[in-house]
């Protein structure tokens, strides 16, 4: 078996996956990382990652130092929120959420005071003495969520690493979305910072290697990693090829340990744990040096955009200070994204807030979005050839148009990751991902309509049985207080007859 | 008096046992596709479809008086299901989804009179005499049925915020 196999993989291997858009990543990779300095209000959202919102322990008007908690983590998925700089609470409530939608979400306003002032901070001493669940108490205390995007908590994934054995802690640094070079920078000029993440990562996790994907398309950070791995036998440097989407963890996983992740299961179930490099780098500062995490590297792009590079970006700044910074925007931009081009979220306007999971603004120029109008499907079958996860775009996307969701389903829509490159490639410009997000978020609702109804139900119950009770006890207690009576009544009788018999012969 | 008697003790049993042995030889089967709707619906009873009762719409829902889509607590997924139970096409865009609703307790008018408890068929208002109720909005189905009860108006539905766990991407397809 193993012999025939081996002379048939090459034939029955299908076609690469994945699609190779422009990268567009110059000139910003090339430029440095620079800081932005304090902006005048920060707007710091209580969900900036997935799981239950952070609640807020600050009241308006409380002075607060850069690093200080304001809002804790509720429930077991969650993450506390920090102040980003020194200065002054003066809201709670209700902000527009840099989210396509344009609903609002609660965050807590923070008034800079201008001198970046940082709380009392301390490290863990000797951090790799110390037991696996401290390190992962500490970045859960650190606010740290997936920096790639995922923006699940950090500590719950490390925590992970005892329950289901991990054997490779995999970093991700492949960066395959266009425009973004946020993690190239950040590789190439901290290397060392995300190495000694990744060593504290591997032994939170208890993980027996590190392996670190970096496409082919960054020779630079390449050597700067392999420079800062040196040393570390069990840390190895892995050149993955680019190609879109390298960046998705179960791609990365297949393509580095040659295990596939099955459906409806995660990566830790196959012994690997996928952690961006960013969130390595966050792990290094909140464990060696007590930092919560409080700002992130971020790429400004986009032809619309005055100086396109690398930001270093308190969380909480608002998309339009971070634009003016970065030079400001030519005429009016086409379209603002948060994040890449291929994923990325469209913004509703500049006045919102980046989060902990924002790896870039994107200022677009009319040139750069040109969209066609979709036409109809030609069933040539790109999209299928270009699918990372082996799906049927074509067929998925004819059943919901039909709404006929679950067809979709039975189709393998639950194992689509949204990477888009079906819509990319079509001929026909249709929005296929567009369509399998939204029939997600159907299928989402649906779910929750029926945990509603089921829950109606056991209640409408609990109440009919609540009723049936109070009559029962109500006939019971009556009866019994008859019962009283009559007894009262009898034993009066007896007494009057008995005072009777006593007053007759007198 | 004795042959009376027992002359009508005679004539009750046989008759018994003819009825009983009727009732059991002329039975009729209810309809089980009526039992099994109403396994799929909220079961509040609270009369929003206009019959008695989640029974009363099972049964009209299987004896195709009633759309699938009457039950406003039960929304999208509940006609789907039971369209799917029924093999019936429906047209969800029909569906007035107009939206998840809860009733609310304008406190300041409130008078404590627990006659809207009393009508909620989830108990999911809260409070005594003379207390200002309030209402989880959890429990709460949206149903209405305590609206009507209160003297003073103070309760009342309102729509549920659409909020970002809950927002769904537009169709494409109709966009």
């Amino acid at each position: 078996m193993g012999f025939l196999d081996k002379i048939f993989r090459p034939l029955t291997r299908s076609e690469p996956w994945g699609v190779h858009p422009d990268e567009r990543k110059r000139p910003a990779s090339e430029t440095p990382i620079r800081r932005l300095p304090p902006p005048p209000l920060l707007y710091l959202p209580l969900s900036q990652h997935v799981g239950a919102a952070a609640e807020p322990i600050v009241r308006i008007g409380q002075k607060v130092l850069k690093g200080e908690c304001v809002a804790t983590a509720k429930g077991n998925i969650s993450a506390p929120v920090h102040a980003p700089t020194s200065g002054e609470i003066v809201a709670i409530g209700p902000i527009t959420a840099p989210h396509p939608s344009r609903l609002e979400m609660m965050a807590i306003t923070l008034r800079s005071d201008m001198e970046d002032r940082w709380a009392p901070l301390e490290g863990l001493a000797d951090p790799l003495a110390r037991a696996p669940e401290e390190l992962a108490r500490r970045v859960a205390e650190a606010g740290i969520v997936g920096l790639g995007g995922a923006t699940f908590p950090a500590s719950v994934k490390l925590g992970l690493g005892h329950r289901s054995r991990i054997r490779t802690l995999i970093l991700n640094g492949s960066e395959c979305e266009p425009y973004l070079s946020c993690d190239d920078r950040l590789m190439r000029e901290r290397a060392g910072g995300v190495i000694r993440g990744a060593v504290l990562m591997r032994h939170a996790t208890g993980a027996r290697e590190v392996r670190i994907g970096i496409e082919d398309n960054k020779p630079e950070a390449i050597a700067a990693m392999r420079a800062a791995v040196d040393g570390h036998a069990d840390v190895q440097v892995c050149v993955v090829p680019a190609r879109y989407p390298m960046g998705s963890d179960r791609q990365l996983i297949i393509e580095l340990t040659g295990i596939e992740v099955p459906a409806e299961s995660r990566a830790a179930d196959v012994g690997v744990l996928v952690h961006n490099v960013g969130t390595a780098f966050a792990i290094h500062q909140a464990i060696d040096l007590g930092r919560p995490l409080v700002s992130r590297l971020m790429t400004l792009n986009g032809e619309a955009l005055a100086q396109p590079g690398n930001y270093e970006v308190l969380v909480g700044t608002l998309v339009e200070d971070l634009l003016a910074f970065a030079g400001g925007v030519r005429g009016e931009p086409a379209r603002l994204v948060m994040g890449g081009p291929m994923m990325g979220l469209l913004l509703p306007s500049a006045k919102v807030p980046v989060v902990k999971g924002c790896s870039g603004i994107l200022a677009l120029s009319a040139t750069e979005v040109a969209r066609d109008e979709p036409g109809p499907c030609i069933r040539c079958g790109s999209c299928t050839r270009a699918c990372p996860v082996g799906l049927l775009p074509l067929e998925m996307n004819a059943r919901i148009a039909n709404a006929a969701l679950d067809a979709a389903v039975a189709l393998g829509l639950h194992d689509c990751i949204g990477c888009g490159c079906c819509a990319w490639v079509c001929p026909s410009r249709i929005p296929l991902v567009q369509a399998f997000n939204h029939a997600k978020g159907e299928l989402a609702a649906h779910e929750r309509d029926k945990k509603r109804t089921d829950a109606t139900r056991r209640m409408a119950e609990a109440r009919s049985e609540r009723l049936e009770r109070e009559a029962r006890e109500k006939a019971e207690a009556a009866a019994r207080r008859a019962a009283e009576r009559k007894a009262q009544k009898a034993r009066e009788a007896a007494e009057s007859a008995a005072s009777n018999s006593e007053g007759a012969p007198a | 008096m004795l042959v009376a008697v027992s002359s009508l003790t005679v004539l009750g049993a046989v008759l018994g046992v003819l009825l009983g042995f009727a009732s059991r030889r002329f039975h009729v089967e209810g309809n089980p596709v009526v039992a099994e709707v109403e396994a799929l619906m909220p079961g509040s009873n609270c009369g929003q479809c206009g019959f008695p009762g989640c029974a009363g719409a099972a049964a009209a829902i299987a004896g195709g008086e009633a759309p699938a889509t009457c039950c406003p607590p039960g929304g999208k997924a509940l006609a789907q299901s039971i369209a799917a139970r029924l093999g019936l096409d429906i047209d969800l865009s029909a569906v007035a989804d107009a939206g998840p609703q809860l009733a609310v307790v304008t406190e300041d008018i409130c008078i404590g009179c627990c006659r809207c408890i009393k009508a909620c068929p989830t108990d999911a208002i809260l409070g005594g005499a003379k207390q200002i109720h309030a209402v989880l909005h959890e429990a709460c189905t949206g149903c209405g049925n305590c609206v009507e009860r209160c003297p003073t108006e103070a309760i009342g539905l309102k729509p549920v915020p659409l909020t970002l766990q809950h927002w769904v991407w537009p169709n494409p397809a109709r966009a």
